[in-house]
């Protein structure tokens, strides 16, 4: 692939990235490989940090920092959405600027049916007699998150997907709000303003027997949760490189030219929007067990900018960008606590420059070169 | 005589109109199966209207268009192009931000069948010949290993649909990259590739899609008189692969020289149709090109 040069006005630093880029991309496939796995045992020890020269990393190396694991468990959460996010938007190029929606229904789907203390268990125990500690267990609530999401996802985009740019965006922000808002409202099932206490863990219901997956100790939480982030990458991966991730990029460069080339635009985007809810769906499932307490304003429309934020400061259509946009987002405030309270603030002069000085993000996308040898012998043979 | 041939495509009184202004007015002809024929007319004539009926991106007034036998007029782009029939836009429209390589293999994905899951889980699995299977030939040694293991397991459980298909849609795209000639360019992004070769990559993706009908859109616009001889004469190599072309162009020697027979639209209306021969000497299609009024000639 030829170099084009990088737009903008930071091209020093974009070339110094896109070298290190293209240097890495040279090496022997088996070379990745092993760095990958290296970064990623890194990446699992993070929480026990305590290489000398590195420790200033941790939150918790300042006056009144955050426990450090805990702030890695929000990095992993921030950057499942980002990965979910970044298929809607990245990939598809469908503006959703109502992200926050499924995030609640997946952590609202373990409240209502795993919480012993939901309205929802409460009279599933009166109608038929159970203990009071019965509740669904935490394992069967993955799969209701994440369908409840998927299936408000099409709901949602079943009649919006035909609208575009800008009008997606009104309509998705304005569903963002109506979630929040009916789950605000509807205090017969949702617990209303006051929120649902006592959501499960692996473990079950919070309790102080819970010696693994426990409140004060976070490492395990960050661990699982690391854990369900590789295997979206893979799976994420797998669909980019495919068939699919070519449809969803013809549809995102030019909707009439790929349906007239055969790509149903309505089908892929319906499975863009339909993955990325999945995938809000499980991380917001994963921020309300590690949290035991969720009420409805903590899913503001905020969170929603926030979001999208992350995708288009790391680099949309590129998963390593996106997840290193989440991470900056989330890490940064915590890491320096004196400015968090300008953290809005220097978010919007963040956002200003990258638009300005890196409109693609930090880490572009860039689609990988076919390896064609191969198929170039075989077409050498058959012509 | 043509009249005994196949037909392929038959356009049957369409009119269009976008409120008060008549794009197509009552326009009917046929295509024969295996025929180059040229759409021709002056500016504003209806042509690209014309093409945009026929894929499905506007809906005609009143008319229908039959392909195959089959009504085409009502359905979707996508699927009309599933029937076979495939287009080349006259403002380029490809993909960007896609390499060359990539843009045709959207077209060769038009007839894969992986579906989502099946992209995401890969469990539907095909037994492969042997010659087909992933190949042993790294001399390093932790690298052989596991193409062993890729091997073994592939002779074991078969490969997966989707990688089939991927690597029929490379070698498919190399090779109709390779009929247009810009196979060395297959890795760049659409976007860098220079005017002529934009041109020729979208035809080859057109082709991917492994159309009955072939409608190319101003193919020659910009191009120079060397550019527009290979133009010629991949147009007649596409028509003897067995295709079938519709070619709007305005450029009359390559028209002229390249067709079997032509229709001439003016202000929405066929006004003449014919082989070239017939066509040039025709008072209506001169007087529709030079200006003249029509009772003059």
């Amino acid at each position: 692939m030829t170099e084009t040069p990088n737009e903008g006005r930071l091209s020093g630093v974009s070339n110094f990235f896109a070298g290190v880029g293209n240097r890495w991309r040279g090496l022997p496939k088996w070379q990745r490989g092993i760095g990958f796995l290296a970064f990623v045992a890194f990446l699992y020890y993070l929480p026990l940090l305590g290489v000398p020269g590195l420790t200033w990393l941790r939150t918790d190396s300042i006056e009144g920092g955050n426990n450090w694991a805990g702030v890695l468990f929000t990095c992993a959460v921030y950057v499942l959405i980002a990965l979910g996010l970044n298929v809607v938007i990245g990939l598809a190029g469908l503006l959703d600027l109502g992200y926050v929606g499924f995030f609640a229904i997946g952590a609202y789907a373990v409240a209502i049916f795993g919480s012993t203390q939901s309205p929802v268990v409460k009279s599933l125990q009166d109608k038929f007699d159970l203990a009071p500690e019965w509740a669904i267990t935490w394992a069967i609530c993955i799969p209701i998150a994440i369908a409840l999401a998927m299936i408000s996802g099409v709901i949602l985009g079943w009649p919006t997907l035909r609208l575009r740019g800008d009008y997606l965006a009104i309509v998705t922000l304005g569903f963002g709000e109506i979630i929040r808002i009916v789950i605000r409202n509807s205090t017969n099932w949702s617990g209303g303003p006051a929120g649902i206490a006592s959501i499960p863990g692996p473990q079950g219901a919070p309790s102080a027997d819970n010696h693994i997956f426990g409140l004060i100790d976070a490492k395990p939480w960050y661990w699982l949760a690391l854990s369900i982030v590789l295997l979206v990458v893979f799976l994420v991966r797998r669909l980019e490189n495919s068939r699919v991730g070519r449809s969803w990029l013809a549809v995102r460069e030019d909707e009439d030219a790929a349906a007239v080339m055969g790509v149903n635009p309505f089908k892929f985007k319906m499975w863009a929007f339909a993955i990325g809810a999945a995938l809000g769906g499980l991380s917001g499932f994963l921020f309300a067990s590690r949290q035991g307490f969720i009420e409805p304003n903590q899913f503001n429309a905020n969170l929603s900018i926030l979001f999208v934020a992350m995708v288009v400061v790391g680099g949309s259509g590129n998963m390593a960008g996106a997840a290193l946009g989440a991470v900056l987002l989330a890490y940064l405030p915590e890491r320096f606590r004196d400015f968090s309270e300008y953290r809005f603030l220097v978010f919007g002069l963040a956002l200003v420059l990258v638009m300005l000085l890196r409109p693609q993000g930090l880490l572009p996308s860039k689609r990988r070169a076919r390896e064609l040898k191969d198929r170039q012998e075989e077409v050498a043979v058959g012509a | 005589m043509p009249d005994e041939r196949e037909v392929l495509l038959d356009v049957d009184h369409v009119t269009l109109r976008f409120g008060g202004v008549v794009a197509l007015n009552d326009v009917s002809f046929s295509l024969y199966k295996g025929e180059i024929l040229g759409l021709i007319g002056p500016n504003g004539a209806g042509k690209t209207t014309c093409f945009n009926v026929m894929t499905g991106v506007y809906k005609p007034t009143s008319g229908g268009v039959l392909f195959d036998d089959k009504k085409i007029t009502g359905k979707k782009p996508h699927e009309i192009n599933r029937m076979g029939v495939a287009r080349t836009f006259q403002n380029i429209r490809l993909f960007p931000e896609m390499s060359a390589i990539e843009n045709v293999m959207v077209g060769t994905d038009s007839r894969h069948y992986t579906s989502v899951l099946g992209a995401l889980f890969r469990l539907y699995r095909v037994k492969v010949k042997p010659e087909e299977l992933p190949r042993v030939d790294s001399s390093n040694g932790l690298v052989r290993t596991w193409q062993q293991v890729a091997r073994t397991s592939a002779k074991i459980f078969g490969l997966s649909r989707h990688t089939l298909e991927e690597r029929a849609g490379e070698r498919k795209s190399l090779e109709l990259l390779r009929l247009v000639g810009i196979e060395h360019r297959a890795n760049e992004l659409a976007r860098n590739l220079p005017y002529g070769d934009q041109r020729r990559l979208e035809i080859a993706r057109a082709l991917a899609t492994e159309p009955k009908l072939l409608c190319l859109d101003e193919p020659a616009a910009g191009f120079n008189p060397a550019e527009k001889e290979q133009l010629n004469q991949l147009i007649r190599k596409i028509r003897d692969m067995g295709y079938t072309v519709l070619l709007i162009e305005h450029d009359m020697r390559l028209v002229m020289g390249v067709t079997d027979r032509i229709v001439v639209l003016e202000f929405g209306k066929k006004i003449a149709e014919g082989t070239p021969a017939e066509i040039r000497d025709n008072p209506k299609v001169i007087a529709a090109y030079l200006g003249e009024s029509a009772d003059a000639a």
